[in-house]
């Protein structure tokens, strides 16, 4: 038994990283590469309705992001610096847009929901004191929004006990329709950012 | 002997002693041929478990390793670094540690390599300091005291929120 739980485990973790890899090379091709699926609006069809949790464990959904365009972002609270650092970049970027960027909502959903609870992300998001809106929720809710916005997401075991994830770091850009427009990649310039956050708000 | 020349003797005395002092100290840390420059630590969430650290290592003397760490304020410290591949994070832990060249400095730095708090005892506080004690393999233990720094932005960034800072 114990020897077909850690050969179940290892085929899981096989099937995980597949799947990372095959969703990195979609988020790729989708982006970047001249694979793309051709859509009508030459954009990739993102974004989605979903369903989260806020702070005192309400639902959250897409629909209470309607009318202000947003940024949204996903990571995890134990994320040591790439998921702080583009928060704070958003942060700063948003700022540098002027009251253009008040419209702006930056909103961070952590896809670690065994560890984060709802409290915390909206505890984390707090710590940036620039209204960044915190959610997760049950991982069948995370896997939903990660799926729509095409997010990848893998828990990887480390040697001495527990887990890390590997997760996307593009930054999704949605119009007050909630409609995807762009996204902002970790590779993108301080310009080259501001720029589309600059358009998003315009709009 | 009068009481001025009897303070002028004490006096003397607790000069000379400082200085005897401070020489050995000045000796003692002549002969520290690795130290550890700007250390910090993430501010962390109430409920947030773990929580990272960054510093740089300077190493004058042989080459050494970063084999663990160890604090109070959390259950355990692993070492890690993190990659960014076709868009996607990934952070490892590095069982074997860090490797710090004869001669040379190793920066623990965001988006790099860095420290990590596993579950933290209590959340870390901006302004606050962090001890944190380093085992390398030849320069033995170091402790030090990270200083924990807000992830909010600059108050130079905010001139409109400058009373929320601390």
């Amino acid at each position: 038994m114990k020897a077909f739980l850690s050969r179940h485990t290892a085929l899981s973790i096989a099937v995980l990283v597949l799947l990372a890899v095959a969703g990195g090379a979609a988020l790729q091709s989708a982006f970047r590469g001249p694979d793309a699926e051709p859509v009508a609006t030459g954009q990739p069809r993102l974004g989605g309705p979903f369903e989260l949790q806020d702070r005192d464990g309400k639902a959250f959904t897409d629909k209470n992001l309607l009318g202000r365009p947003f940024a949204l972002y996903f990571g995890y609270t134990r994320c040591p610096d790439v998921c702080p650092t583009t928060l704070m970049r958003l942060a700063t970027w948003r700022r540098a847009l002027g009251a253009d960027g008040e419209k702006l909502q930056i909103v961070f959903v952590s896809v670690d929901p065994e560890i984060d609870t709802p409290a915390s992300v909206a505890a984390y998001a707090d710590l940036f004191r620039a209204s960044i809106v915190g959610l997760t929720g049950t991982p069948e809710q995370v896997a939903r929004i990660a799926d729509a916005y095409r997010v990848i997401y893998a828990k990887v075991p480390q040697p001495s006990g527990g887990y890390n994830i590997d997760h996307s770091t593009y930054v999704y850009l949605a119009g007050s329709d909630g409609r995807f427009v762009d996204v902002i990649s970790p590779l993108d310039t301080e310009d080259e950012a501001t720029a589309k956050l600059r358009q998003l708000v315009s709009r | 002997m009068n009481k001025n020349l009897k303070n002028a003797c004490a006096l003397s005395v607790l000069a000379i002693a400082c200085l005897a002092a401070r020489t050995l100290e000045v000796r003692a840390a002549g002969t520290e041929t690795l130290r550890i420059e700007a250390p910090w630590a993430r501010e962390t969430a109430a409920g947030q478990r773990d929580g990272g650290g960054f510093m740089t290592i300077v190493n004058d003397g042989a080459a050494d390793q970063l084999v663990g760490a160890s604090s109070p304020a959390s259950s355990e410290v692993q070492i890690h670094t993190v990659q960014i591949e076709n868009g996607v994070m990934r952070m490892r832990e590095l069982p074997g540690g860090i490797a710090v060249p004869a001669a040379g400095r190793v920066e623990l730095k965001p988006g790099s390599l860095h420290i990590m708090f596993i579950k933290l005892n209590q959340p870390l506080k901006a302004g606050e300091q962090v001890p944190l004690t380093l085992k390398f393999r030849v320069a033995g233990e170091k402790t030090v005291r990270l200083e924990v720094r807000s992830v909010a932005m600059p108050p130079s960034a905010m001139p409109m929120a400058t009373k929320e800072m601390k």
